[in-house]
């Protein structure tokens, strides 16, 4: 990895600002605490305490780290790994709704896109529908689907698939249109001196043509499906999963509960993203469009 | 119109409706194209020469007139796929191998897999691509490609072959390479070829027949029957024969080009 150098150096200097700003963010509340004892702080003490406060505006790196430790190695190694408090167990839960999610998102997103370029009244009048879709805020909607869903008997998992297939089907559809309009001219009209019936034409010429587009569509679309299932787990009073432990973090004050969950979050949509990207490399090296 | 007539066009006509008015891509053109023919079209851009080849193909429906390939109509043709169809851009997929992309007509043709092997075999070796099946195209020179296209075009046995401008996009010492391969190859397989293209040097040392056409309406301004022998050396490209036909021809674009003038 030759970037690894510039990585680290832009993370190094990340945690460095990260430190700086928890000391600026946390020392009125340092400061506040010594005056009502009668006492002044020097610097260092400063430094110090605003690293290791309990309820901390900006939780320092160190405490974080430690926070997600406590909450997934430490748990795994006491062998209570899924414990309703181990953060693997709530991540769990947040993926299966994601994966879920993106899987129907694709599948809809693909089938739409297909309708849009096979069928001129679908070309006219579906996409226009689909980017409405999507000017609608998230949160306002969110509620809305799993208080319905939940009324016809349909509950956990499956209305939170929901919102993120509805966030991650828009980019498949848009990608897989350009990607299914990518052969040229000069390539349709081959196929048509070969008559071939337009499954063959789809199967073979452009299917292919429209990978590049569709794993460039599949990484915003699985990013925006976490999102979904995140904030489908807002709403209902948040029981389990990554969003209910921001949202309990947010309730009780316990600010490096939610920056530790939000940390999780991330790693998590990393490493899908990073899942799709080698899936990608591998897939379009073999079908040398890489 | 005799049984050995592949190709017949009786005041075929083409009108493009644009936002500027009707654009006369083809007006009134007939020609005779007999089985065993090597016949060039020649012209400049907007004669109408690679718009009369898609009208053989049925990519291209003309306004008037009549056209038949192999005495049906045009569309009958391509659904009986009687021709092979040869891009100026080899057109080759990057996700199939050489072997891959040839047998792609075939196997949208339904053709057995063992046939489909020997064929591939069969027509690499044609266009002395022998053991590049396994390749991709992006392993392969320009004018490798195009030789994998025309090798293609061949794969599943079309009596009529129609080339548009093939290698124009390639250099002086490849194109006359692949010129004196394509005539050993028509040579051996006695294929009706229709080859559309720019040089008067190609199109004189190719053919049995050559048109010229020129541009506003899309007409046919001459047709040239060459007197050259059928075997035809590179050098032959240097003797008085030869520049007479080219002379002619360039006459007949010329002539073509008068109310430009």
């Amino acid at each position: 990895m030759r970037n690894l150098l510039p990585v680290l150096t832009i993370v190094a200097t990340l945690l460095a600002l990260w430190y700086a700003a928890a000391v600026a963010l946390n020392a009125q509340w340092a400061r506040d605490q010594a005056a009502r004892a009668g006492e002044t702080l020097t610097m260092s003490a400063l430094v110090a305490d605003t690293w290791s406060q309990d309820k901390p505006k900006l939780p320092a790196p160190h405490q974080v780290v430690t926070e997600i430790w406590n909450t997934t190695g430490a748990m795994v190694l006491e062998g209570r790994g899924f414990s309703k408090r181990s953060l693997f167990y709530h991540s769990w839960i947040t993926f299966s709704a994601t994966a879920l999610g993106f899987v129907l998102g694709t599948a809809l997103g693909v089938a739409l896109a297909i309708g849009i370029v096979y069928n001129r009244t679908m070309d006219m009048s579906v996409m226009p529908w689909v980017i409405a879709s999507q000017t609608i805020p998230i949160l306002a909607i969110a509620p809305m689907i799993i208080v319905v869903l939940n009324a016809v008997g349909i509950s956990g998992l499956l209305p939170k698939a929901m919102i993120s297939m509805y966030l991650s089907f828009f980019p498949v559809v848009v990608g897989m249109v350009k990607g299914l309009r990518s052969p040229t001219p000069m390539q349709l009209d081959q196929m048509r001196t070969w008559n071939a019936s337009a499954s063959q034409t789809f199967w073979r010429l452009r299917l292919p043509s429209s990978m590049p587009y569709l794993f460039t569509s599949l990484k915003v679309g699985m990013a925006a499906s976490l999102v979904g299932a995140i904030v489908g787990e807002l709403p209902t009073g948040a029981v389990a999963g990554l969003g209910a432990r921001l949202l309990a973090g947010s309730y009780y004050g316990q600010t490096i509960q939610i920056w530790s969950a939000l940390i999780m979050a991330a790693t998590l949509a990393a490493v899908l993203v990073g899942l799709i990207g080698l899936i990608q490399r591998i897939t379009l090296k073999r079908m040398g469009m890489a | 119109m005799s049984s050995n007539t592949v190709i017949s066009a009786r005041d075929l006509s083409l009108t493009f409706q644009t936002g500027d008015g009707p654009v006369h891509a083809l007006k009134d053109v007939s020609l005779e194209v007999e089985k065993g023919d090597f016949v060039s079209f020649i012209g400049p851009s907007g004669c109408g020469k690679t718009t009369f080849l898609r009208c053989m193909a049925d990519l291209e429906h003309p306004t008037g007139g009549s056209l038949t390939v192999n005495g049906a109509s045009a569309e009958e043709a391509r659904k009986s796929r009687a021709y092979g169809y040869v891009f100026q851009a080899a057109g080759l997929y990057p996700w199939r191998t050489i072997g891959g992309n040839i047998r792609l007509p075939l196997e949208i043709m339904g053709y057995a897999r063992d046939d489909q092997e020997a064929r591939v075999k069969r027509v690499l070796e044609l266009v002395d691509l022998a053991g590049f099946e396994r390749k991709y195209p992006w392993q392969l020179s320009g004018g490798m490609q195009q030789r994998a296209s025309i090798a293609r075009a061949l794969a599943f046995d079309a009596d009529l072959l129609l080339m548009d401008e093939p290698f124009g996009a390639l250099d002086e010492i490849v194109r006359d390479h692949l010129n004196e391969q394509l005539l050993h190859l028509w040579d051996r397989t006695n294929k009706t070829i229709c080859f559309v293209t720019h040089s008067i040097l190609e199109a004189v040392y190719l053919s049995t027949k050559i048109v010229v056409m020129s541009p506003r309406p899309g007409r046919i301004t001459d047709v040239i029957e060459s007197t050259l022998p059928r075997v035809r050396p590179l050098d032959i490209r240097e003797t008085p024969e030869f520049l007479d036909i080219a002379h002619r021809v360039r006459e007949g674009l010329r002539a073509g080009h008068s109310d430009d003038l």
